[in-house]
């Protein structure tokens, strides 16, 4: 260990103390709120969001060369913590200005949500900085837990509260596989903070008594990371938790999580059993195939949008996986940093089109109407030309046809898995992704060919329609001129 | 003066068409259709300087411009033609207004996403001619689905939704193949995606006949080729007319230029090793698909059938490996871009009237059409290879260059004569010879100007390829021979 990782230098925690500090603020201000709409509450969670972004982004400056370790090395600031905490402020804050209307509506909008969606995003940044077994461990118990709240905001839906229960079952149950796994690795190379386990297994894993033990531990580990992703087969919570959440607590779940999940297979897997990528990398092709396999096929039979999309993560989180899958191949990691790095901007663009999509969605419900069907998305083209063009963006984004930046995500991973000699499974990947582009080309049918069958003008306030369009936009921007945040992903990988 | 031509040939529509987007709903038709024309009309001006500045004699890349754009992949925007797609460029411009101008009146609805598909689909394309970037080449490849999906979809017949799906899929299953084949050219380039640097790297034969058919999936389905064809039919008869006419006289010849810009010279072992197979389907398609289009009942599927057949001959034009051979498939793909685009307008000159493609609701339009008859008379000929129109030229070096391989495939290509003539002049007899079928056809009208320019425009370019084809070929010499150096290099 080194001395700087002694030193307790508090400055790379800064942002989740003052997350921490404002968010109980929050908590308090909020109970001398008077008005319906939550004006002042909601102004100050922006705030803290802005806030946090600032202190993030003075925080980087301080990381830009090398790691820098807190709290005796239990957490790491790096390049990849800052762009992916970044990110989940940039998604929070989407998902506040996009579900205020819709909670509103339904009389949803307290200051518990506010402060829940803020506690999780300090279990999100938690977690993204772990570079122990405990701190990821807390991270992630306290993102779950808030979660688990939040889907069972509304307490009077029974579908709600069935999807806390099961997500809430399940997700325990995951818990407990994933500290099996973390005791298990313990138990071999005797620490608990990542960068040491990777010292150790890269001592043992040569070493045939072992050599099991971590093996043994990394499937457990998996499991947990394949339960947050959602592959299957651990993906059962998810279309049950996505239809039965309220949508803007469907798109909380949807969106800033995938983060935290894919820095904690980073962490785990990247950083801390690099050494068994012979035997990880082939646990993530079985999980990628049936995922990706899985979902296109399932989604093509939802009529629920909730659902379809819900289906559409499961395909998405696989095809991310051809990332991280590619990195080391015979012993050389070469390549590495590239698959990496096409991983982690496959998952910030899956972010933005997930906020996207749900956005649509609430932007279409209203108090008493629910959009989440098929149906509900007919003639939206005669409704409101932009909104179903944004939709449209979105939807072959999704689906990854150019120029959208779904596509040069999908480029992105396929590009690592050649070079990696997975040419086959990159075939079968095109081909898996080619079946979920039918069920995403449904939307825009119903939007463009079909009649509406509703002709309700559309609501919605003015900053969820300014941020829906920026949102839609984004993703075709990023679609002609990919290389600024593929530059960051790269970057941010390297230093790593 | 040194403009970036061909930028500008790409996002001068595109932006017109993002204009035309902004004037709002239908309210503002009539400004919309003029915006429109101004673009096409822009577009096709700054394409001119192309052909008059081309220097002929060289059959190096012109034009060029090279921007860096996707650092981490060593991805440029890198444009530039040669003699093979600068005419192609020109094509699609040229009738890009006229797909204007056929739809000013007929389109009623929606008028502002009409137009602005065309124009950002003609842009886009004149990005596929123009890419020298493979992921550039792709990405315009792909992009050129979304506006053609919205135009069968929305402003296509009864059965639009399982057409638009249906040419969506279809297209998309090739493209994606051959994005995993250009994946593997550009890891194994040592990370280029210049389609010129593929041309020198040396690949094993099992590895080339592996991405050849990942190229072919790609290209053969946008042809289309026998036996992946099949959504085309479906595609021509539900699509408006506009939307036949920038398929069939465009969009097919992407995935020919696709043939001649990829597979030949950076596959050339695997494309002589498999031109047998080639060969093969090519001449099913100009027979065999020749055979269909006879018994048609329905005039655009008997167009779109007559389509297939002659980009058979196209693709076994390339495939036999001599100058004749290319020049003639080129010639022919410009001849075919111009009368299969004039058969689909005289298609939507009667369905405007009649509401009806069946060839047995016709009969007798001479009769109340006579300059309508006339023009169709050149175009149905010039589809069928008479001598003095388009067609003839190409179908004619296109035999002659298959004469130097085999006896019996030019035998067997030269039978399109045969089958054209059949299907063409066996519709045109029933459509508009004879006695008036009906009262709606005794009702019909003879041409507005405004189709009259159209099509005239159109019977001029027919006629001038076919009796003076020099300035059309002389174009591509330099870069055809170039071509065929490639193929004739092994590089295994």
């Amino acid at each position: 260990m080194t001395d700087s990782m002694l030193s307790g230098s508090f400055a790379p925690v800064l942002p989740e103390i003052f997350l921490l500090a404002a968010a109980c603020v929050l908590l308090i201000a909020d109970l001398f709120v008077k008005s319906e709409r939550r004006t002042a509450s909601y102004v100050l969670a922006q705030l803290i969001l802005l806030g946090c972004a600032l202190l993030t982004a003075l925080v980087s400056t301080y990381s830009l060369r090398r790691p820098v370790y807190a709290f005796g090395g239990l957490f790491v600031g790096d390049q990849m913590a800052n762009l992916l905490k970044l990110m989940a402020y940039l998604a929070t804050a989407m998902a506040l200005a996009y579900s205020r209307e819709y909670l509103l509506d339904r009389k949803l909008l307290k200051g518990e949500f506010l402060a829940l969606l803020l506690f999780a995003l300090l279990g999100i940044m938690v977690l993204v900085s772990a570079n122990s077994f405990i701190t990821l461990y807390l991270g992630l118990e306290l993102l779950s837990l808030c979660l688990y709240a939040l889907v069972a905001l509304n307490r009077d839906s029974a579908a709600s509260t069935e999807a806390a229960m099961k997500y809430f079952v399940l997700g325990a149950l995951a818990s407990g596989l994933l500290l099996y796994g973390m005791s298990m690795i313990y138990g071999a190379t005797g620490t608990l903070t990542i960068s040491e386990v990777a010292q150790h297994v890269a001592k043992l894993s040569g070493n045939a008594a072992q050599r099991p033990f971590l093996v043994f531990g990394l499937v457990f580990l998996m499991a947990g990371i394949a339960f947050k992703l959602g592959l299957v087969p651990f993906h059962m919570w998810i279309p049950d938790v996505y239809q039965g959440a309220p949508t803007a607590v469907t798109l909380v779940i949807g969106s800033a999580p995938k983060l935290a999940a894919f820095a904690m297979a980073m962490r785990l897997l990247v950083n801390g059993l690099l050494e068994l990528a012979v035997d990880w990398q082939q646990m993530l092709v079985i999980l990628a195939v049936l995922s990706m396999a899985l979902g296109n096929l399932a989604a093509i039979a939802q009529v629920n949008l909730k659902r379809m999309l819900a289906y559409s993560t499961i395909a998405h989180m696989g095809f991310m996986l051809l990332g991280l899958l590619s990195g080391v191949v015979g012993g050389n990691w070469r390549n590495a940093a590239d698959a990496y790095a096409a991983a982690m901007y496959y998952t910030i663009v899956y972010v933005l089109m997930a906020l996207g999509a749900f956005g649509v969605l609430l932007l279409l419900s209203r108090a008493g109407f629910e959009c989440e069907t098929l149906e509900d998305m007919k003639g939206l083209n005669r409704r409101s030309p932009w909104y179903a063009f944004v939709m449209l963006v979105l939807m072959f984004s999704l689906a990854g046809i150019p120029p959208t930046a779904g596509f040069y995500a999908k480029l992105a991973v396929l590009s690592a898995a050649v070079s990696a000699g997975q040419v086959w499974l990159a075939v079968l990947a095109v081909i898996l992704a080619l079946v979920g582009a039918f069920y995403y080309l449904r939307v825009v049918k119903l939007m463009y060919f079909d009649e509406p069958a509703d002709t309700t003008p559309i609501a919605g306030s003015g900053e969820m329609r300014l941020v829906l369009s920026a949102n839609g936009l984004a993703l075709l921007v990023l679609g002609i001129v990919p290389q600024p945040l593929m530059a960051l992903c790269f970057a941010a990988i390297k230093a790593l | 003066m040194n403009l970036p031509l061909l930028s500008l040939a790409i996002w001068v529509p595109i932006l017109a068409g993002l204009l035309v987007l902004a004037t709002g709903g239908d309210a503002r038709a009539p400004l919309q259709r003029w915006l429109a024309l101004a673009g096409a009309l822009a577009g096709f001006l700054v394409t001119i300087p192309l052909y008059t500045r081309f220097d002929a004699h060289s059959s190096a890349m012109q034009f060029v411009e090279l921007t860096p754009w996707i650092a981490q992949f060593n991805v440029n925007y890198h444009l530039g033609v040669d003699g093979i797609s600068v005419l192609f460029v020109l094509l699609n411009s040229f009738v890009t207004v006229l797909v204007v101008i056929a739809g000013w009146s007929v389109i009623e609805s929606r008028v502002a996403q009409y137009y602005a598909s065309f124009l950002i689909l003609s842009g886009l394309m004149n990005g596929v001619f123009a890419a020298l970037d493979a992921l550039l080449f792709y990405v315009f490849f792909e992009a050129t689905l979304i506006p053609m999906f919205i135009i069968i979809g929305v402003w296509g017949g009864p059965n639009r939704v399982y057409a638009a799906l249906k040419f969506f899929l279809y297209t998309l299953l090739g493209s994606l193949l051959m994005l995993v084949a250009f994946l593997y050219l550009y890891n194994k380039s040592g990370g280029s995606f210049a389609i010129m640097d593929w041309w020198k790297l040396p690949l094993p034969l099992g590895v080339q006949i592996l991405l050849f058919f990942g190229f072919l999936l790609g290209f053969a389905v946008k042809v289309p080729m026998w036996p992946v064809h099949t959504w085309l039919p479906d595609a021509h008869v539900e699509a408006p007319t506009g939307g036949s006419v920038v398929l069939a006289a465009i969009m097919l010849k992407l995935g020919a230029y696709g043939f001649v810009r990829f597979s030949l010279p950076i596959l050339p072992d695997a494309s002589r090793a498999l031109s047998g197979f080639m060969i093969a389907l090519s001449l099913i398609a100009v027979v065999y698909i020749g055979l269909v289009a006879i018994v048609q009942n329905d005039m655009k599927k008997l167009i779109a059938y007559s389509s297939i057949s002659h980009m058979g001959l196209v693709t076994l034009g390339f495939f036999i490996f001599n100058a004749y051979g290319v020049e003639g498939s080129l010639v022919q793909m410009i001849s075919h871009g111009l009368v299969s685009a004039a058969l689909f307008l005289c298609v939507g000159v009667m369905y405007d009237r009649l509401h009806s493609r069946q060839i047995a609701d016709y009969g007798g339009v001479a009769n109340v059409m006579p300059k309508f008859a006339a023009l169709m008379m050149l175009f149905a000929m010039a589809n069928s290879g008479l001598p003095a129109t388009s067609g003839f030229v190409g179908e004619f070096l296109v035999v002659l260059g298959s004469m130097k391989t085999s006896f019996w495939i030019a035998f067997a290509a030269a039978s399109t004569l045969i089958w054209g003539a059949a299907y063409n002049l066996w519709l045109y007899k029933r459509v508009i010879f004879g006695a008036v079928a009906n009262e709606h056809v005794a009702a019909m009208a003879d041409l507005n100007p405004r189709e009259l320019v159209v099509l005239g425009l159109l019977a001029a370019a027919v006629l001038f390829l076919g009796v003076y084809p020099l300035p059309f070929t002389e174009v591509m010499h330099a870069s055809v021979n170039e071509l065929l150096r490639h193929v004739a290099l092994p590089k295994l």
